[in-house]
């Protein structure tokens, strides 16, 4: 594989940059597999990859039915963090800052990692107690966590509403100095390179029809370009989980819904942080291109539509103009929306499933992105090892039944709860 | 944005509406033996899928009737209404 470096770079300016190899190969599938990926998205192609690199099992395809990186890794805020308060979440998290940190130099390819902070604001001083809880349990778990008072917040976001007569003023926050953001679609493509240097097919256009299951085990999966003979399949699907499961008859502890984000029109550089509003559901950061990039709730009800409603979105972006009123000045560029795999209890499930060689990575609810490489970490262990790893122990798919629920928010499906 | 027809007022906004999820769900019957399944598919098993969905609406702010939606989750468009009284 060609090495990107800056004396590749220059070397290739001499030719007008027409002669770079191709980042990824564009396969026919064969037919027989040791492992299937069934998702071509971010937590697909990091499992491809970790498969490869940690297991040495290069026998892999990745399957997708429209191209890589075209669902939630190519439509998210971008925000990666690991400010839990649950063990579970929290140890999960701080395993997948370390991945990001190391990730450019790991894949070759610059994903502009940015870890600018997070600041999660408190309105009450009720909220600050609860920050103050939830500092607490990151620092035991070693996640870095700071807990201002209003006048340093001040300092950080002067540009918030810090007037005397707001419904909701600001008496300070929690921030996670080594959180920050990525370039989402340099995740995807980052991955994806690897994965097919280390021998991995990723078969784009290639949409899953069927399941070979007998007496328990998997045997093979049935596509849009030909069946496939294989033991064992992980599915990393996110919003088309409920479909999937329906073909193999599972029915499963996940909703699919529909989140929308937005961003604005470009400005001068204003916020440096990822800022989330803490009355409600709002989180804001700015990209490197000047554009305020703004997220919020679910729509609210099963969707697939991959495009949201306005009652939403208005909503959101009053929660927005109540924390920071500039907003209020600045066009919409661009809204879009994307399918979510919304657990019952608000936390994903990494998972071996009833039917033998059948893995399960879904339930990624507002947080598939931060999540992708821990994700693709201990997914591929999990089908590698055919067990699960320490870390995802607590993503357990049975959770549900025995009662031990990962309630980080206690939100899951039901936005209004909140 | 949705325009639910309510079978006590008309047609609203969904704004007037809250979401109550899939309703065809049936709780499991008192007094009688259940199984931890049972009620964990009560609770939270989901079949969740494209295409036609019968959901429970609320309209919050206007009767406060539950009432059952048919509606397209892909496409969003309204097949059938009924109240929360009415079998599907």
């Amino acid at each position: 594989m060609q090495k990107y470096s800056i004396f590749n770079l220059i070397k290739n300016a001499f030719s007008n940059h027409q002669n770079w190899d191709l980042a990824w190969k564009d396969p026919t599938p064969k037919k027989e597999y040791d492992v299937v990926i069934i998702g071509g998205g971010g937590h697909g192609l990091a499992t491809a990859y970790y498969l490869a690199k940690e297991h040495n099992i290069t026998n892999v395809a990745i399957i997708e039915k429209g191209w890589i990186g075209g669902g939630n890794v190519g439509r998210n805020t971008t925000i990666i963090r690991s400010n839990y308060m649950h063990d579970d979440n929290a140890l999960f998290s701080e395993f997948g800052m370390d991945l990001w940190r190391r990730m450019s130099q790991d894949l070759n390819y610059n994903v502009m990692f940015s870890p600018r902070g997070i600041i999660n604001l408190a309105h009450s001083d009720a909220q600050m107690n609860v920050y103050a809880r939830r500092g607490n349990s990151m620092r035991l778990n070693g996640i870095d966590a700071v807990l201002l008072n209003r006048e340093q917040v001040k300092e950080i976001i002067p540009m918030a509403d810090f007037s005397e007569n707001v419904r909701f003023p600001i008496f300070g926050g929690l921030m996670q100095p080594s959180a920050g953001t990525a370039r989402h679609d340099a995740v995807a493509w980052g991955y994806a390179r690897q994965a097919d240097s280390m021998g991995v097919d990723i078969i784009q256009n290639c949409e899953v029809t069927g399941f070979d299951v007998s007496s328990g085990k998997i045997n093979g999966v049935r596509t849009s370009r030909g069946d496939i003979k294989v033991k064992k399949i992980g599915l990393c699907v996110a919003g088309s989980t409920n479909i999937l499961a329906e073909k193999l008859n599972m029915t499963i502890p996940v909703e699919t819904h529909l989140l929308q984000a937005c961003v604005s029109e470009p400005v001068k550089p204003v916020l440096d942080r990822v800022v989330t509003f803490g009355a409600g559901h709002f989180y804001i950061s700015q990209s490197d291109k000047g554009e305020m990039v703004m997220g919020g709730d679910l729509d609210g009800y099963n969707s697939y539509a991959q495009r949201g409603n306005l009652p939403t979105l208005q909503h959101v972006l009053t929660e927005g103009i109540a924390m920071m009123p500039f907003l209020s000045k600045l066009k919409m560029l661009r809204t879009w929306g994307g399918i979510m795999d919304m657990s019952m209890d608000g936390s994903p499930i990494i998972d071996k499933t009833h039917i033998e060689g059948l893995y399960l990575n879904c339930g990624w609810c507002y947080g598939g992105f931060k999540a992708t490489p821990a994700s693709g970490w201990t997914f591929a262990h999990t089908i590698a090892q055919d067990r699960v790893h320490k870390l995802n122990e607590g993503y357990s798919l049975n959770r549900f039944n025995t009662g031990h629920l990962l309630d980080e928010k206690g939100l899951g499906t039901k936005t209004w709860i909140s | 944005m949705l325009h639910i027809k309510c079978p006590h007022c008309g047609m609203r906004s969904q704004n007037e509406f809250s979401y109550g999820g899939d309703a065809t769900i049936k709780r499991p019957e008192l007094n009688k033996e259940i199984s931890d399944q049972d009620w964990d598919n009560f609770v939270y098993n989901r079949k969740s899928l494209r295409g036609k969905h019968f959901e429970l609406w609320q309209h919050l702010s206007g009767c406060r009737q539950w009432i059952k939606v048919e509606r397209d989750t892909a496409t969003h468009e309204i097949f059938k209404i009924l109240k929360a009284n009415e079998d599907i």
